[in-house]
């Protein structure tokens, strides 16, 4: 066996023009599943990633009943609002620690002569920063203690900032103007590279009182609640479930989603995405596999005579066909390295171009890509071996 | 997967010399399909053919002395009769066990040498070894001393393209010695090689006959050769109609 590694070694060394384009199907292929298969990782663990940013141990509160599965429904159902008081009453539960309610809306931002129409909005309170893990990096966040009322501050994301401040002046204290009310800046929000469908550095932030007035509604959007631990979070369901049937007279006309279940959600979809990929690429392997068969079957042509005074000489059908199916698995396994190679390296390259761009090489990735190119290599060098085997070597020996 | 040197088909140890005949053919009969017609290659033969012999095989074209060769060489089975190589009874043994009596006991020498092009000299004398499950170092060593046997020490490693035709086939008789086979089965051994180049292997194969005491078979149409040979065998239509012993 390992003279006809060798022997298969020195075959594509004396070839090199035909070894490489009999590889470069399986190269290809085993290229593309790598890298593909790297990108969708790189994908999973960027959205993984990004949902850790977003704080962990978080369940959301939104209104309206869960009809079929899936996200929040887009036009609620409630009976009930989900208000204000909701919230408060929440903190009462054991596994809770931070309560924020959420209301969204777009306003107007004007200060001096800039006008910046329909930006995001959100009224929240002191807890947000916490459940959300998104803090101030000058100023302070909105007050403890949004009970006291509707006070007129803000604090703006550094999209605003840039926005109406291209000067980099910090404007600590000055007065923006929302939908032509006054409130004074007290923060601005660190930079956030949460990079999921929004700029979430494009936002600017009231006090929950002040944003029921803004724009004058009662009902939270969605309500973000921070459990005390990983451990905790099934038993939080439970409670915040539990207080919100009791002050709804016993409807579920809300739901309660676990940011764990939305992450798991995403893999899924995303690992279906990646498969997807990766069996496309997949097939290009199987191409690659039949351009093997065919050198194969040239080469078992070319070599008739060769077979004839081997088996003149004492090999049995056994020794040829193993010498032929060492001979594609070499083939196939020496392309699958050089295209498992290409693949990292272009993984690694397009990481190093683009360090946002989110790439994961895996082993198991390499792994299974070489495994296939062995499977490869056997599946279609089976049949021209079984064909060199079976010549007889009287025809074999007299051919020309 | 080559089979285990140390026994034999027939069970003998590997050094035992049987004391059978190294051929010993009773009515062999081999029969083609040729598109509708059938064809007797080879009628009813029966012969026998002692240890130390140098035979010829004779007959003109058709006359199915191929046939027999292949028969002789175990890469064919006859249709019918019994083939007694060395004893052992070729014509009930499995396509595996004929494999590995021709390792053992068969040299083939070729008409047009048959070597492969891609080794050099000592690597195809040593391709018989790498059937009989030799290591890398001993199939070298041994196709080495077999090569200088047939004077080609210097040529050990040059490519078949890089020999004379005479060259060429003293690699292929290195070959066939290479296992210390029961007898050497040449077909037209100088059918290729122009007169005084032929002249020397046929002096090369009387040498090893007489030196080494291995059955010497040739198959030929050339009277000149035959006639070096010891024993003559005629064959026309598949059938023996001379067997001459030279005094």
């Amino acid at each position: 066996m390992i003279d006809g590694f060798f022997d298969a070694l020195e075959n594509i060394w004396l070839n090199p023009l035909r070894s490489f384009l009999t590889m470069l199907g399986v190269i290809i292929g085993v290229f593309s599943v790598v890298t593909l298969v790297s990108i969708g990782e790189g994908a999973k663990k960027y959205v993984n990633d990004q949902f850790a940013a977003l704080g962990s141990n978080v369940i959301i509160v939104t209104p309206g009943g869960t009809r079929t599965s899936g996200g929040p429904p887009v036009i609620t159902d409630a009976q009930h609002k989900l208000t204000l008081e909701d919230c408060y009453a929440l903190r009462r539960c054991p596994s809770v620690t931070h309560v924020a309610p959420i209301i969204l809306g777009a306003a107007s931002l004007k200060l001096g002569g800039k006008l910046r129409e329909r930006s995001t909005v959100i009224g929240t309170n002191y807890d947000f920063q916490i459940a959300r893990s998104m803090y101030v990096e000058h100023g302070q966040f909105l007050p403890e203690g949004d009970a006291a009322g509707g006070r007129n501050v803000c604090v703006i994301g550094q999209t605003v900032l840039k926005d109406l401040f291209p000067d980099g002046r910090l404007p600590l204290g000055e007065w923006l103007r929302i939908n032509q009310r006054p409130y004074r800046i007290i923060g601005i929000m660190q930079h956030n590279s949460f990079g999921l469908g929004f700029d979430i550095n494009d936002i600017v932030f009231i006090p929950i009182n002040a944003a029921k007035e803004l724009f004058d509604t009662d009902e939270m959007f969605e309500v973000v609640i921070k459990v005390q631990s990983a451990e905790r979070v099934k038993s939080a369901i439970d409670e915040v479930t539990v207080m919100m049937k009791r002050r709804h007279d016993d409807t579920l006309d809300f739901t309660v989603h676990d940011q764990g279940q939305i992450m798991e959600a995403m893999g899924n979809v995303l690992n279906i995405l990646t498969y997807a990929l990766g069996g496309i690429a997949a097939i290009s392997l199987l191409v690659g596999g039949i351009g093997i068969m065919n050198i194969m079957l040239v080469s078992v042509g070319e070599k008739t005579r060769e077979i004839g005074v081997r088996k003149a000489v004492g090999a049995t059908r056994g020794d040829i066909l193993w010498q032929f199916l060492v001979e594609s698995v070499t083939i196939s396994v020496a392309g699958g390295s050089i295209g498992a190679s290409v693949g990292v390296l272009l993984a690694l390259a397009l990481h190093w171009a683009f360090p946002k761009f989110p790439v994961e090489i895996k082993m198991w990735t390499i792994m299974v890509a070489l495994g296939f190119s062995i499977g490869v290599g056997v599946f279609f060098g089976v049949y021209p071996a079984r064909k060199a085997a079976k010549l007889d070597p009287i025809e074999a020996l007299r051919y020309e | 997967m080559a089979s285990d040197p140390s026994t034999r088909p027939d069970g003998l140890p590997r050094d035992g010399v049987p004391a059978a005949p190294v051929i010993d053919i009773r009515s062999l009969t081999k029969r083609y399909v040729l598109g509708a017609e059938q064809v007797v290659g080879v009628d009813g033969l029966n012969l026998k053919i002692e240890r130390g012999e140098h035979v010829a095989i004779v007959g003109p074209s058709g006359s199915g002395k191929s046939t027999l060769l292949n028969l002789l060489g175990c890469l064919d089975t006859p249709t019918s009769g019994e083939y007694f190589l060395d004893g052992i009874a070729t014509h009930t043994l499995s396509d595996a066990d004929l494999a590995f009596v021709r390792n053992q006991k068969i040299g083939f020498i070729f008409q047009s040498f048959n070597l492969l092009p891609r080794f050099t000299a000592w690597q195809n004398v040593s391709l018989p070894l790498a059937y009989a499950g030799e290591s890398r170092g001993e199939r070298k060593r041994r196709a080495l001393a077999v090569l200088d046997k047939v004077g080609l020490a210097s040529r050990q490693e040059h490519r078949p393209s890089q020999l004379s035709g005479g060259e060429r086939q003293r690699v292929a008789i290195a070959r066939a010695l290479i296992n210390s086979p029961s007898m050497l089965l040449a077909d037209e051994p100088t059918g290729n090689l122009d007169t005084k180049t032929g002249a020397e292997i046929v002096g090369m194969f009387e040498a090893l006959n007489r030196e080494t005491g291995v059955t010497v078979i040739i198959v030929t149409h050339d009277p000149a050769l035959a006639a070096k040979c010891r024993r003559m065998v005629r064959i026309v239509d598949g059938r023996i109609v001379e067997d001459r012993k030279a005094a």
